[in-house]
């Protein structure tokens, strides 16, 4: 917040805008960025997603420190599942720069390889869920348990989100013949991609190391 | 796409971006329901916001019957009183307030006032309405579930919340929970384009010091709201998970109705800190765009620039960025640590700073102002003395050894209805006199207008003044009955039958305002274009209402900051933002016209400049 107010009140110094008009002589920064409105609509976005798991990750440290905690065992394909989620940001990352160089064929290669990887990703997470089931020791009234469901189940959400876009993007790059038609949407998916699995990193390294 | 170029264009910079295609609907559907423009979507939203605000004025009326005339009314039960108490609280601050300042004035004033046509996701924008309306219509089944709706307080603290023996404790929560869940999804998709458009879609030559106040309120709170709200989801899905699971993130260990419960270690607190790290932030959600509507309609009507703008600026952006550090002073008697309470104490004594310079600004732009008492200005400056009632009870509770004995007592309930119920509705009211004639082309009735100004005025200080000394002698609050307390006179009941009784008057008389909301818009005095001679951008569309695009073929530059009222020697006593400045003569720089210049400015442009330096 700190941040965000510093941003808004630097355009707002030694300013008078009482005074009368002169000729222009206007440097950026008046507020304004050099971006587009729609990736403005992606940081802004991202600032709340980011704000949203903070707070998750600030009430499960809370809720860690209660005396009736019990330690989570994590099922190994978690560590899988990072895998893939980073061969997905590696992907996404590489259809941009397909993108940026024009090449249309990767791109649609690069789109598929991120959205298999992503669903995969998804697919590993069920299954976490169902070997966590399975093993009975876990119930919804273990806090460590209920917690890890509501983190993966809130990044899960996201990240179909993200898939749903995905979709759009593919589909239309499969329509079209010329990079460009498509580029921004590609920028931004990997934009997504990459904090989400920031996000996953994260709260993965949270769940990893809390321990009492 | 239109470029616009300019014979002016050495006083605005160049067109940066093309013109963003607009959806062009050809369908009434598509104009009117299924609407991308961001006029259609403020409507939209206002009248979802008013209906159900008009609902939780009903309930608010059945609680003061019950309040006033105990054992009078015998379907009014404790358990139907404490659901009415939750529901009127809910409504009022997230459904109406929250709603109405940044779904409905925000939606359409920003695009107008920044000189964009429209705001920049039109097609989110549109899916946030119909997500707040699905969240509204959700909060409203709760009345029809069985149980009925939460009696949990606005506030839904656990345990009780979710246990037997609070009303609703099953399925009213539920949808309690999920409605706000889902209004939290409409409104970061509102949140999105509001911010955005005002920082990317600013026409040529508006900068943000060009901005008028009203903006700088919306974008604010719009910036607290998409940054504050994720603490009330995140606290809302737990609770659900707490109630439809038995998770225990809010549960501690215990016995309920003799039966121990399966729940385990939770933390009622911690949801306390999450509500609240919402809740504060929520309060000046709603409080700042009613302080940048304020400064707005007493520029315009006492026809003289805002004192301090940047001052006032400042202020918006201090109290924003306050209002994340002073949660706590909701949880005083909470049993948290006490150092924890002087910390927020001294925040929350910090955060009155900005607020009161705020204040000393808009007597300060009255002062030796043209003042033209028109019923927007009767409004905000009616707004001026409730918030500063209500400002001053605050700096009482914000210190907690005197936080401590009034803490569940009226007096906090007199408090917040005089910041946040009395003050932000007389904006309300006033912005809604002072742009319906943008909206509709016609002027609202004068007459009703003062007649509703002043019953709602003098009512609600009849109602809620008496209410603080009802808190100094202990009554508490959310109390069905309060029977034969020893400590609480007789003349305490009938204090509680006055107030219900100017309670009543005051709901009643905002019937008038309805009807002439629906007879001015059939017969309302046409307006023109600008009746009340303002400078900022909406009023200067080529139509009104403004069509879709909002002005014409070609979009406006802007020249000058919002508030260039009683310019002296200028012809007219306000100059629009777009109105170019004088022509250049030819082969010498700029000379600004002093006749549009202020005192100051016209001395120092009339002093030779150094050869070769900048003035």
């Amino acid at each position: 917040m700190a941040i965000v107010v510093w941003w808004l009140v630097r355009p707002t110094l030694n300013v008078a805008p009482w005074m009368p008009q002169r000729p222009i002589e206007i440097a950026r920064g008046d507020g304004a960025l050099s971006m587009l409105p729609v990736q403005v609509g992606l940081g802004v976005f991202l600032a709340v997603a980011t704000s949203l798991f903070a707070l998750l990750i600030s009430a499960y440290h809370m809720r860690m420190m209660e005396e009736d905690w019990t330690n989570l065992a994590l099922p190994r394909v978690l560590w899988l599942n990072t895998v893939v989620l980073i061969l997905a940001s590696i992907a996404m990352q590489w259809t941009v720069v397909a993108a940026r160089r024009g090449r249309m064929d990767d791109v649609r290669k690069g789109l598929i390889a991120g959205g298999v990887f992503s669903f995969a990703f998804l697919a590993g997470q069920l299954w976490a869920w169902q070997q966590l089931n399975a093993s009975g020791h876990f119930t919804a009234a273990n806090p460590a348990y209920a917690f890890f469901l509501l983190l993966t189940t809130l990044h899960g959400i996201h990240l179909l989100g993200g898939l749903w876009v995905w979709a759009r993007t593919t589909v239309r790059a499969f329509r079209v013949v010329e990079v460009g038609k498509v580029r921004l949407s590609v920028e931004l998916c990997t934009v997504y991609w990459h904090f989400l699995f920031l996000v996953w990193a994260v709260l993965f390294a949270v769940l990893l190391h809390s321990h009492r | 796409m239109t470029y616009v170029a300019h014979d002016e264009s050495d006083f605005a910079p160049p067109m940066e971006v093309e013109e963003p295609e607009l959806y062009h609907p050809k369908t009434f559907i598509g104009k009117y329901i299924w609407s991308q423009d961001a006029k259609v979507i403020a409507v939209q939203y206002s009248i979802t916001a008013i209906s159900v605000g008009l609902v939780a004025l009903v309930l608010s009326g059945i609680m003061r019957l019950q309040l006033g005339f105990p054992h009078v009314f015998s379907f009014i039960t404790p358990s139907t009183y404490l659901q009415y108490v939750t529901m009127h609280g809910m409504i009022m601050v997230i459904y109406l307030l929250t709603a109405l300042f940044l779904g409905g004035f925000g939606n359409y004033l920003i695009p107008l006032m920044v000189g964009a046509r429209d705001m920049v996701f039109p097609y989110v924008n549109m899916v946030s309405y119909w997500v707040y309306l699905f969240a509204v219509l959700l909060l409203m089944a709760s009345f029809f579930v069985p149980g009925g709706p939460t009696g949990a307080g606005w506030t839904l603290y656990p345990p009780q919340a979710i246990l037997d023996g609070t009303p609703g404790a099953s399925w009213g929560i539920i949808l309690m929970l999920i409605s706000l869940a889902f209004f939290i999804i409409g409104f970061t998709m509102g949140g999105l384009n509001y911010v955005v458009t005002v920082l990317q879609a600013r026409t040529r030559g508006m900068t943000m010091m060009r901005l008028p106040l009203t903006v700088w309120g919306i974008f604010m709170a719009t910036i607290l709201a998409l940054l504050a709200f994720p603490a009330l989801f995140v606290s809302a899905i737990m609770m659900t998970l707490d109630q439809a699971l038995g998770t225990s993130f809010f549960m501690p260990a215990l016995v309920s109705k003799g039966q121990q419960l399966a729940y385990n270690g939770g933390s009622p607190i911690l949801f306390q800190h999450l509500f609240w790290f919402f809740g504060h932030p929520e309060v000046y959600i709603v409080a700042l765009p009613a302080f940048g509507i304020v400064s707005d309609l007493i520029s315009v009507n006492a026809r003289k620039n805002i004192f301090g703008y940047r001052m006032m600026v400042w202020a918006i952006l201090a109290i924003g960025g306050l209002s994340f550090m002073v949660w706590a002073h909701h949880m005083y008697v909470s049993g948290m640590n006490p150092y924890f309470g002087f910390f927020f104490a001294t925040t929350t004594l910090i955060i009155a700073v900005p607020t009161a310079l705020k204040v000393y600004n808009w007597v300060l732009t009255l002062w030796r102002g043209d003042i033209h008492l028109t019923v927007p200005m009767l409004f905000a400056i009616g707004f001026v003395f409730t918030f500063i009632n209500g400002g001053l009870t605050g700096l009482f509770l914000g210190n907690v050894p005197v936080d401590i004995p009034l803490s569940g007592t009226m007096f906090v309930v007199a408090h917040f209805h005089m910041v946040m119920a009395v003050s932000p509705i007389l904006v309300v009211f006033g912005a809604i006199y002072h742009w319906y004639p943008k909206v509709t082309g016609r002027m609202l009735n004068d007459t009703m207008g003062k007649f509703h100004f002043w019953v709602t005025f003098l009512g609600t200080y009849a109602i809620y003044y008496p209410m603080h000394y009802l808190g100094f002698l202990g009554v508490p609050r959310r109390y069905y009955a309060l029977g034969n307390t020893v400590f609480i006179p007789e003349s305490a009941h009938r204090l509680n039958e006055a107030i219900t009784i100017a309670a009543l008057i005051v709901g009643a008389v905002q019937i008038v305002f309805i009807y002439n909301l629906i007879w001015s818009y059939f017969h309302g005095k046409p307006s023109g274009g600008n009746p009340w001679r303002a400078t900022t951008l909406e009023w200067q569309t080529p139509q009104t209402p403004p069509k879709h695009g909002n002005f014409g073929p070609e979009l406006p530059v802007v020249y000058r900051w919002a508030y260039d009222y009683s310019v002296p020697g200028a012809s007219e006593d306000f100059i629009p933002q777009n109105q170019p400045p004088a022509k250049k003569a030819k082969g010498l720089e700029a000379a600004p016209d002093v006749s549009e210049l202020g005192p100051q400015a016209a001395a120092a442009a009339t002093t030779p400049k150094p050869a070769g330096g900048h003035s």
